[in-house]
């Protein structure tokens, strides 16, 4: 199908587009690769009044070294620049892996990290990958700049902190402990290939034992959340096959875990914890 | 409101007219007589209406008219001079990598995007790297089969179109 009509606007400046948003006041939207927007427009599932288009905006094409290990994702950025970016993949491997399993090779030529994070579509493997980071988000409007924390930013399905006259300017990934393994699995709906639940681990051990765990999961709750009382049990742990299995068990602890004709709770719930297993074993296994 | 799109195509340089919730993929059948793009679906799935936008393979039925102005665009018509075959083209039809032939224009843009950064792909990173089309009759062996071949081909010195590569 083809997009209900819309205005369309594209200016070349950050600022410039920050006072068409603002204008824009509600009836606006940012598109940048399109690759969520414009097929919800297609079926009509989302008919903004204008398009305000950041393609051409060159100061959000950036993968910028922050130093010490941390990077920053201009909103322009698109999973191929990132897949191409000996920094990004460097700083942060689970990256190099993690990516090529998001969406397909014509998405990820055009689809840009941020432009998934303000979509929010609760299935997307993004989120995960991003709170086992710990990124941060810089977001701007005519009223300046403001950067938050990945985690707490998503709300709810589709629904996140971004206010209308908002911007996702950057995503912001911090150093990972030297020596971290980290890793990302998810079971993929085999048709559409979203992914039912995915699960992101970084993890660093201090001697024998383990004593750095970020574990982040997609698909299960109603948004993307950091598996706490994963992390609290592989803490401290030997990190051998009973201390995944038993802190695994965790994976959906205070979640309320969906249902759909993909995957009812019982499954979803059972999913999460093997693949929670599987991403700290292949964590764990990616420790220099 | 209507805008005015420029855009090369195969080469050719084109000024177009469209309303701004025109797609690539109309853009390029309807106002160019570009019909080699299809289009299969209605979900960004299917992959048949894949291209070249500024060497990277694309679904043009995900992508607005507008957001290509100034951008230089290669479909299944610009992969070989007329009359002639690509590598690709040639090895899907010595390795029957179809059947219909709805999907092949958009399986061949996307294997070129794979050979063109990964010139001797196993069987399992041709597989990855046409996951984003679909083909409903042939079952994709010989799909498989005929990128294969087709990246022997290159490999071994068969000159590339001019557009193909870019």
């Amino acid at each position: 199908m083809i997009p209900a009509a819309f205005d369309y606007a594209r200016p070349t400046s950050l600022d410039e587009a920050l006072v068409l948003l603002a204008r824009g006041a509600g009836n606006a939207k940012v598109l940048a690769g399109g690759q969520s927007l414009l097929p919800l427009m297609r079926l009509r599932l989302a008919s903004p009044g204008q398009l305000i288009d950041i393609g051409r905006i060159a100061e959000l094409r950036t993968i910028r070294d922050l130093g010490g290990g941390a990077t920053g994702i201009g909103a322009l950025a698109t999973y191929r620049d990132v897949l191409d970016s000996e920094l990004a993949t460097r700083n942060h491997p689970i990256l190099a892996t993690a990516i090529p399993m998001i969406g397909d090779v014509q998405v990820r030529n055009r689809g840009t990290l941020a432009g998934s994070i303000a979509h929010a579509d609760p299935a997307s493997d993004l989120p995960a990958i991003l709170l086992a980071l710990e990124g941060t988000l810089v977001i701007r409007s005519g009223n300046g700049e403001r950067v938050v924390a990945v985690e707490g930013f998503f709300q709810g399905a589709f629904a996140t902190d971004l206010g209308q006259d908002e911007i996702l300017t950057e995503i912001r990934l911090p150093a990972t402990p030297d020596g971290a393994g980290m890793a990302y699995r998810a079971i993929e709906q085999p048709a559409s290939g979203y992914s039912m639940v995915g699960v992101a681990a970084v993890i660093g051990r201090v001697g024998d034992s383990i004593g750095y765990a970020r574990i982040a999961i997609t698909g299960a709750g109603n948004v993307a959340y950091r598996a706490m009382a994963v992390e609290a049990a592989l803490l401290g742990s030997d990190g051998g096959a009973a201390a995944i299995e038993a802190a695994a068990a965790h994976a959906t602890d205070g979640q309320v875990v969906g249902s759909d004709f993909n995957a009812d709770a019982e499954y979803r719930t059972a999913m999460a914890q093997v693949y929670t297993r599987r991403a700290v074993e292949a964590a764990l296994a990616a420790i220099d | 409101m209507t805008e005015q799109v420029r855009l090369t195509v195969n080469g050719v340089a084109h000024e177009i007219t469209v309303e701004p919730r025109q797609l690539l993929v109309h853009a390029l059948r309807e106002d160019l007589g570009l019909t080699g793009t299809h289009v299969g679906c209605d979900t960004s799935q299917c992959g048949a209406c894949t291209v070249q936008l500024n060497g990277a393979a694309v679904k043009s039925c995900t992508v607005l008219a507008v957001q290509v102005d100034g951008g230089s665009i290669t479909t299944i018509e610009g992969m070989a001079p007329e009359g002639g075959l690509h590598a690709l083209q040639n090895a899907f039809w010595e390795k029957h990598g179809l059947q219909c032939g709805f999907c092949t224009p958009g399986m061949i843009m996307a294997a070129a995007d794979l050979l063109a950064g990964n010139p001797d792909p196993t069987d399992d990173e041709i597989r990855h790297g046409i996951e984003g089309n679909l083909c409903r009759c042939t079952g994709y062996q010989n799909i498989v089969a005929a990128i294969r071949e087709a990246g022997s081909t290159l490999r071994a010195g068969a000159p590339v179109p001019a557009g193909a590569q870019d």
